[in-house]
């Protein structure tokens, strides 16, 4: 483990035995101040109670397990919804900012550019303040906005990345602008740049909790009205220690799909050149069969 | 119109507030960030681990969730803070992780054979370290710094929602005096719209001096 390490920066020498044990003594002190760390963070939680029964049997009620369901059913909705529309809004404006047209581009360059600097939540609390929306059309519509921005400019990077003879081939072969970019162009764009989608979505996923602020009723204010119950002595970090690792896995989740496409990707034989056989008489269109070794 | 010319103080007050917290956050983002990515490329392991669980837990947290844990859980833990410290913690911390991130990629960017060439010289690993590799990393990473600090700066308008006097909150205070509220929400809109290009300005100077085109 520590050799790999070593191997992959350029801040120190693959080490020696004697430096290895020194760096094993490093190891062996710093666990037990990380483990002294958690243990005194246990030790405190207990000290101030957390791990009463009171304050743990409101999972036990399935009117309680109903609510917090309820709950992640409402983040997961919010998230479907903004998901879709952000990515619709991204392909709209990303097609303003590569048009043909001085008007059209300038007017989405300002809008993306406007909507990406403005924080998110002065855009939900506008739409539900100002323009008194509900909060589940608020909470979306701010996602929609700015994920669909930053969505724009990643599909515009990802279109510019392709390489300017695809698209000078495909109009040699005749084909119209929309044409070139909807056969040749976005499908390579859009391939490439998965994984940066994805992980705009992990962004808007996250960002769905800000809905607790304007009181949608999605996971964490379903452990905010919990936390807050008297009866069972105000189970604040319970709640805490209950809704965490949910919201953090399900992030993580994503973030490790978008990293697990982009690992593939790496090697998928679609992105890369594929190492293309001479044609002979007889064979099939070169491309697709993976190319074989040379004949002894 | 008149609600900003009526109400300077107000929006002053939440425009510094939004100021201050950006400024302490990112100080706090910046060590912290700096000693997690230290940590990530320590040759010893459980420093390694340690960051990495540091990271992965902190990114994948949704702020609000993290806001809602600091500013309301640890006071029920018996630590007691004004919010204005909880905001700066939670801000801070959650930054870190996207800031270690940065800086791990910058060191990463140094090729190999200049920590090589630097050790063949007879340079100890603090020189290696301090002359060489960090200078070149450092300035490999100052535009994702930017950008990180942007995003706190616009992250920040969450501690408004939870009580901290800050920009946004303002316009709790405005609408209770039967402002119009369109116009309201177009000024602190360009407050932040100030406060980001501020920082994106002071980034572009700092990349046009020390950026390095590789």
């Amino acid at each position: 483990m520590t050799t790999t390490a070593a191997e992959a920066t350029a801040l120190y020498d693959i080490p020696g035995p004697k430096t290895r044990r020194r760096h094993f003594l490093y190891g062996v002190l710093s666990t037990a101040v990380i483990v002294g760390l958690v243990a005194w963070i246990l030790y405190l939680l207990f000290d101030t109670d957390q791990f009463t029964r009171t304050k743990w049997t409101p999972f036990e009620y399935k009117g309680i397990q109903e609510l917090l369901l309820r709950g992640l059913g409402n983040t997961l909705k919010a998230f479907a919804i903004a998901a879709v529309l952000s990515l619709a809004l991204g392909a709209l404006l990303a097609t303003g900012r590569l048009s043909e047209h001085r008007v059209v581009r300038w007017l989405a360059t300002l809008v993306v550019e406007f909507f990406r600097a403005m924080p998110v939540l002065v855009m939900i609390f506008f739409v539900f303040v100002a323009l008194k929306v509900q909060p589940l059309p608020a909470l979306v519509a701010g996602l929609t906005l700015y994920n669909g921005s930053v969505l724009a400019e990643v599909f515009r990077s990802g279109v510019n990345s392709v390489e300017r003879g695809q698209r000078e081939a495909a109009y040699a072969l005749g084909m119209r602008k929309t044409q070139v970019m909807s056969y040749v162009l976005v499908p390579q764009a859009v391939r490439a740049m998965l994984p940066a989608i994805i992980s705009q979505l992990v962004v808007a996923l996250k960002d769905t909790s800000l809905g607790y602020l304007i009181t949608y009723e999605e996971f964490l204010h379903a452990g905010k009205l919990i936390a807050s119950n008297l009866d069972y002595d105000l189970p604040f970090i319970p709640v805490v220690m209950v809704i965490s690792p949910i919201y953090i896995g399900m992030c993580m989740l994503l973030s490790w799909f978008a990293y697990w496409v982009s690992k593939r990707q790496r090697r998928s034989p679609k992105t890369e050149a594929v190492d293309v056989a001479p044609a002979e008489p007889g064979t099939l269109l070169p491309g697709g069969v993976p190319p074989r070794a040379p004949a002894p | 119109m008149d609600v900003l010319t009526d109400n300077f103080s107000t929006y002053g007050d939440g425009f510094l507030g939004t100021v201050e917290l950006t400024a302490y956050a990112s100080a706090l983002a910046l060590v912290l960030g700096f000693l997690m990515a230290s940590f990530r490329v320590a040759p010893v392991g459980s420093f390694r681990v340690f960051g990495a669980v540091w990271v992965a837990v902190l990114r994948n947290t949704p702020l609000t969730l993290l806001f809602f844990a600091v500013l309301l859980g640890l006071p029920r833990f018996g630590l007691v803070l004004p919010f204005k410290v909880f905001a700066v913690l939670a801000l801070g911390c959650y930054t870190s992780a996207f800031i270690c991130e940065a800086l791990r990629s910058g060191i990463n960017t140094v090729p190999k054979g200049q920590g090589e060439a630097a050790r063949s010289l007879g340079m100890t690993f603090g020189q290696t370290l301090s002359v060489v590799v960090l200078p070149q990393a450092f300035r490999s990473v100052i535009p994702p710094v930017g950008s990180t600090l942007i995003a706190l700066a616009k992250n920040s308008a969450i501690a408004g929602a939870f009580s901290v006097t800050e920009l946004l909150g303002t316009y709790k205070t405005l609408s209770e005096l039967g402002y119009n509220i369109v116009w309201t929400f177009l000024w602190i809109a360009l407050g932040y719209l100030i406060i980001t290009l501020a920082i994106s300005a002071v980034f572009n100077i700092l990349e046009k001096r020390w950026g390095v085109a590789r």
